[in-house]
């Protein structure tokens, strides 16, 4: 399904420019009239603080430039959500909570106070959330916010990428109290579809949490965990994965690993970026434009 | 009989009883067996041959790993103390990845392996 928004109205919206409005997203259409008033947010992913390696020669830097270019937005965002791998991965526990403190004391820089979390794998995975939830609390729920229902869906507390039979009666539950036509977006890590299982690059019950959205008719998945912009439809869900602030991964499939693409050292932080949401109170509900780190 | 043929009989007997014992396992399947570690497979690469029923058992060293074969739709959790097994027929000559689908830690998007049917 094509998606068209007015690129003019949209950086009225935003108070941004220069660059290039994504379309043919598959958005969905015609639910702005539930959205109680124009707003956007941020999503950034995937920031992998504690990562260090030849990927990223700038790790110490990346996300203090992503927090100041997310700063420099000509008009603030409502809220900003982190959609995991807020910290790169380590067995030693210790270790685990001082990136998570650094992490928070770094975003705490952001004007937007705002800040909504969900974990990634290399958050949650070896402890099964136990540290990212004392410091960021709890890795599913929900919240509404002018009119949009926001679900944020855990699948990777339990290592096995599993979202869990009690987290799906969780939010069949929640499903449950909602209009059909009620835009949703949900709020995750992993592709909730199989979009690369040979890398990993799967929920393996998202399927069953897709079943339960589909009959509503006003849903957007955004995601992480592939470090790179991709779109996809299942059935008229479209999902959308972000970009990485720590190195790009290749296209699903490109390439028989999926090493991190090589830091170019004549464009620095390419690949890199950020992304806003608008939603809007006429037409598609929802439009989305990527930013890139390179020229933050 | 040579001392040669016989003990290949014996060697031969002994791995049919074997199998035999193992719960599940036909006798006429071949095993192969595959030990998990962070972070990799040993062997890392399993040659197969093409309609030939393999089980594939697999153990692990420290913790809690995935085996995942999506190419034959097959999976299984490898917890430390326990022997998982999994069960293909190669119906096709090709180059296969497994991996582990268990978040193991840092080492874990480089964990992986290679089937191979001949």
């Amino acid at each position: 399904m094509p998606y068209h928004v007015d690129r003019r109205d949209f950086m009225k919206l935003a108070g941004i420019g220069g660059a290039v409005f994504a379309s043919g997203l598959g958005l969905p259409k015609a639910a702005g009239a539930a959205v109680q008033q124009d707003f956007f947010f941020v999503q950034l992913s995937d920031t992998h603080w504690g990562f260090a390696g030849a990927p990223n020669p700038e790790a110490a830097n990346t996300l203090k430039r992503a927090v100041a270019a997310a700063n420099a937005l000509a008009r603030q965002p409502d809220f900003i959500v982190f959609t995991g791998d807020l910290t790169h991965t380590t067995d030693d526990a210790q270790e685990r909570r001082r990136r998570m403190a650094e992490f928070r004391d770094i975003v705490s820089a952001l004007k937007v106070k705002d800040v909504r979390y969900i974990p990634g794998e290399h958050d949650a995975s070896l402890d099964r959330g136990a540290a990212y939830q004392e410091f960021f609390g709890k890795p599913n729920y929900t919240f509404d916010h002018k009119g949009i229902h926001f679900i944020a869906l855990d699948n990777v507390s339990d290592p096995g990428a599993l979202i869990g039979e009690s987290q799906l009666a969780w939010l069949s539950a929640d499903l449950a109290q909602l209009k059909r036509d009620q835009p949703i977006v949900v709020l995750t890590h992993r592709p909730l579809f199989d979009l690369q299982p040979d890398w990993d690059w799967a929920t393996r019950d998202g399927a069953k949490a897709v079943e339960l959205l589909t009959p509503f008719a006003n849903v957007t998945v955004f995601y992480g965990h592939i470090h790179q912009e991709h779109h996809h439809m299942t059935g008229r869900i479209p999902h959308h994965a972000a970009t990485s602030l720590i190195f790009p991964l290749p296209a699903p499939g490109s390439q028989p690993k999926r090493a991190p693409l090589a830091w170019d050292p004549a464009a620095p932080f390419k690949g890199l970026g950020f992304r806003e949401v608008a939603a809007r109170t006429s037409g598609p509900a929802l439009g989305i434009e990527e930013l890139p780190l390179n020229k933050g | 009989m040579s001392r040669f043929a016989f003990a290949l009989g014996a060697i031969l007997v002994g791995a049919a009883a074997l199998a035999a014992a193992l719960p599940g396992i036909a006798q006429s399947e071949r095993v192969v067996r595959i030990t998990a570690k962070k972070y990799e497979f040993d062997p890392p690469k399993v040659t197969l041959k093409r309609g030939e029923p393999v089980v594939l058992e697999l153990t692990t060293l420290d913790r809690v790993h995935g085996f995942k074969l999506p190419a034959f739709g097959v999976r299984a959790d490898v917890a430390p103390g326990e022997v998982a097994r999994v069960r293909i027929t190669p119906d096709a000559a090709g180059k296969f990845d497994f991996l582990c689908d268990s978040f193991c830690g840092s080492g874990h998007e480089d964990m992986d392996g290679e089937i191979v049917v001949e």
